[in-house]
């Protein structure tokens, strides 16, 4: 197949990024990200802070000009008219107008997609409607509670029914009642077919929402592919074993290390092929001189597979 | 000690913001500069006081006069309108293009000696000013100062220059109200007459009586006929004026705090939120333009009708040059406030950079106190400013009462200002487009 075959047979892929690079000063944002994403799918960005997430995303929307690499939205580059009407961006930031009304600032954004008269009516209506704002329509935004500000914030960004959406973080800051209430929305876009690159820095977010999973680390995707894949990439059949002794911590890490285990959250960590491991691992403790206060056995998750990968917690 | 670690904060926060730091010891030394540049005479001579001066008379005692006013320091007199290099001196002033040139505010006063002044200079005793025809003193009325000096200095000149004048008419009244001398007075006098006559028709002899300095109060001695040329009827003849030099300084004020929005949208996100949309940095920038244009044009609507309403100024028979004037300065003083938007990171620094600009193109302006008071210099500098021509167009409309055409310096040069402005801001805007 030529590569003009290929690229007529991609070009309506809801986003592809090819070899992305963003240097800001001495710092690589971008170190050459590739990513594919396919209509309805939901990706996850999962990464610590300052891994690159919202440069991506940022460069996705236009908002960032890559040092080098191509970014097209539906076949259009990235900030041509086209890209910009066919994305909804819900930054990370409260990025509305405090002193509009929670409809105002939807008609704000709204106007400024082109939207007007009957169909900017109906998408303010849908809009507060989804983000179960309507009682609160005609408050000021400013008075409105946190987990409010946050729904009406993406509400914003999707005011001109886009057919990508990114969220940026969406749930920074919010309480877990207003995030099950973010959640609920997101799947109900997702039962619509919404398109939607979703970037967090909480694992279970994106075991909940995404059906594929990227990990970004230190401007790169370190690893791609759904929830199961990864771990099985990272662990195949090994179980994790967390073990919590009492005693000074250096004994306890110069201990973990020895056995190539490693310390989360205060616990030693160990990766085990059979559950059998787990008694001679207790031996060898009770043989250092620390004293086991409670042990579990656990099948790994996205953030072992971060501390796999990187050597480093998600949330370090 | 409690308060120490609040200060301490406070310290380290302003030390952050090294901008509005700076500014907020330049301020007071850029004022304290400007002021005493003004006030201080430091950099220039005292302002000399424009007028114009019409001879119609053209005896010898007309003649003396306008010599010694000539080189009367705190006067600039001119008899004729100046022309363009290279072209045909322009033909003196006369009685009505002197009075036309004060209507138009080229000067604020202008002296008519009337044709047969020369037979009786000296206004003395019960038939003062009826003897001869007076000499015209014609001015602006927005002027307080200017007709009070050139008056006083008519007077002193008169005493200082003219003294074979004032002896010979002194001799007249003296034999008309008490008898007149003998004849060995009168012969004693003409002798003493004539070596004075010797005496003044030497050389730079007018110069040195002129600048002989008169400590009595002479006022009167010349009949003068003051006439106000301009205002005679406005109801309040400062109100236009100051309705347009507040209005224009807090235009200012009210446009760079209203473009600070600007600022507040940088930080918070929206602006890269709005730029992701349709919405292009120039549309945004333009949008802005418009609704802080509607705004100053708004305040400027609202200060005029209180002026109406409160202080009796005459609003409603100048609409169409207010609109002009208005719309012209509103969006000069817009396109200023998105200017000093986009070359500020910070609300601080926008608010000490605002404040020192702002203050500095009223007081330079005219918005505090009239140009015509300052030195020629500083006249000048106030033409770099939005206020000195905003006032100078309101002025024309309200008290010069002068069409709409007259108008086409000061709307040129607001248009200007207000297009270069915007487009500097648009490229110092460039920080927010993309990263």
């Amino acid at each position: 197949m030529s590569s003009a075959t290929i690229a007529a047979a991609t070009s309506t892929a809801p986003l592809q990024v090819v070899s992305l690079v963003k240097r800001f000063g001495q710092v690589t944002a971008a170190g050459g990200i590739s990513l594919d994403l396919q209509p309805g799918e939901c990706l996850g960005l999962l990464g610590p802070n300052g891994a690159g997430k919202s440069t991506l995303i940022r460069a996705i929307v236009g908002r960032v000009i890559p040092d080098s690499g191509q970014v097209t939205v539906f076949g259009a580059p990235a900030g041509s008219p086209a890209a910009r009407a066919a994305l909804g961006w819900v930054p990370q930031e409260l990025a509305i107008y405090p002193r509009l009304t929670a409809k105002e600032n939807l008609r704000a954004f709204g106007s400024y997609y082109g939207l007007s008269g009957k169909p900017l009516h109906d998408a303010i209506a849908w809009c507060l409607q989804w983000a179960a704002l309507e009682d609160r329509a005609n408050d000021l935004t400013r008075t409105l509670s946190g987990g409010m500000k946050r729904r009406l914030n993406m509400a914003a960004g999707l005011i001109h029914q886009p057919k990508l959406v990114l969220m940026d973080e969406p749930t920074v800051g919010v309480d877990p009642q207003s995030r099950n209430r973010i959640f609920e929305m997101i799947e109900a876009l997702r039962e619509q077919g919404a398109t939607i690159i979703y970037t967090t820095h909480y694992m279970e977010e994106a075991e909940r929402l995404c059906d594929r999973i990227a990990i970004v680390d230190h401007g790169r995707i370190i690893a791609l592919g759904t929830h199961q894949a990864l771990i099985q990439e990272s662990f195949g059949s090994r179980s994790e074993v967390l073990a919590r002794f009492d005693g000074p911590a250096e004994a306890i890490a110069a201990w973990a290390a020895s056995r190539s285990g490693r310390i989360v959250d205060s616990s030693a960590a160990f990766t085990i092929d059979h559950p059998t491991e787990i008694a001679g691992l207790l031996d060898s403790a009770a043989s250092a001189g620390l004293q086991l206060v409670d042990v579990s056995l656990r099948r790994p998750n996205l953030e072992s597979v971060f501390l796999h990968l990187t050597g480093r917690e998600l949330r370090d | 000690m409690t308060f120490l670690p609040i200060a301490r904060t406070a310290l380290v926060a302003l030390r952050r913001d090294r901008a509005s730091l700076a500014l907020s010891f330049v301020l007071p030394i850029a004022f304290f500069s400007i002021f005493a540049a003004i006030f201080g005479n430091r950099h220039d001579t005292v302002p000399k006081v424009s007028v114009i001066l019409v001879d119609e008379d053209q005896s010898t005692a007309s003649h003396q006069l306008v010599k010694a006013l000539q080189h009367e320091g705190s006067l600039s007199v001119s008899m004729r309108p100046t022309s363009d290099k290279g072209a045909a001196p322009s033909a003196n002033y006369t009685a009505a293009s002197a009075e036309a040139a004060v209507k138009a505010g080229d000067v604020s006063v202008a002296l008519v000696i009337p044709r047969g002044w020369g037979d009786h200079p000296v206004a003395f005793g019960p038939d003062q000013g009826q003897a001869a025809p007076a000499i015209q003193l014609l001015y602006d009325a927005s002027d307080v100062i200017a007709p009070q000096v050139v008056g006083g200095m008519l007077q002193k000149t008169a005493m200082t220059a003219m003294p074979v004048t004032m002896a010979e008419q002194g001799m007249k009244y003296t034999g008309k109200y008490i008898g007149g001398l003998t004849p060995q007075q009168q012969a004693l006098m003409q002798s003493n007459l004539d070596q004075l006559r010797k005496i003044q028709a030497q050389p730079e002899s007018a110069a040195t009586a002129s600048t002989a300095s008169g400590s009595a109060d002479f006022g009167g001695i010349i009949a003068v006929q003051n006439r106000s040329v301009i205002g005679e009827n406005k109801n309040n003849n400062m109100i236009s004026f100051y309705a347009a030099a507040i209005g224009v300084m807090f235009l200012l004020f009210t446009a760079s705090g209203s473009s600070g929005a600007l600022l507040d949208e940088a930080e918070s996100g929206t602006l890269d939120r709005v730029l992701s949309s349709r919405i292009t940095i120039t549309g945004l920038l333009a949008g802005k333009l418009f609704f802080n244009t509607l705004l100053a044009f708004t305040q400027l609507v609202v200060m005029f009708l209180w002026g109406w309403a409160v202080f009796k100024l005459d609003f409603f028979s100048h609409i169409p040059g207010f609109i002009v004037m208005g719309l012209s300065t509103a969006v000069a003083v817009a396109a200023f406030g998105m200017l000093l938007a986009s070359l500020c990171h910070t609300r601080a620094q926008l608010g000490a950079l605002s404040t020192l600009v702002i203050l500095m193109m009223s007081s330079i302006g005219g918005s505090m106190f009239p140009r015509y008071y300052m030195s020629e210099s500083m006249q000048k500098a106030g033409l770099f400013t939005i206020n000195a021509w905003a006032i100078d167009g309101f002025t024309k409309v309200f008290w010069r009462d002068l069409p709409i055409s007259a108008l086409w310096p000061q709307v040129s040069v607001l248009l200007a200002i207000a297009i270069v402005l915007f487009l500097f801001a648009r490229r110092v805007a460039r920080r927010w487009e993309y990263a």
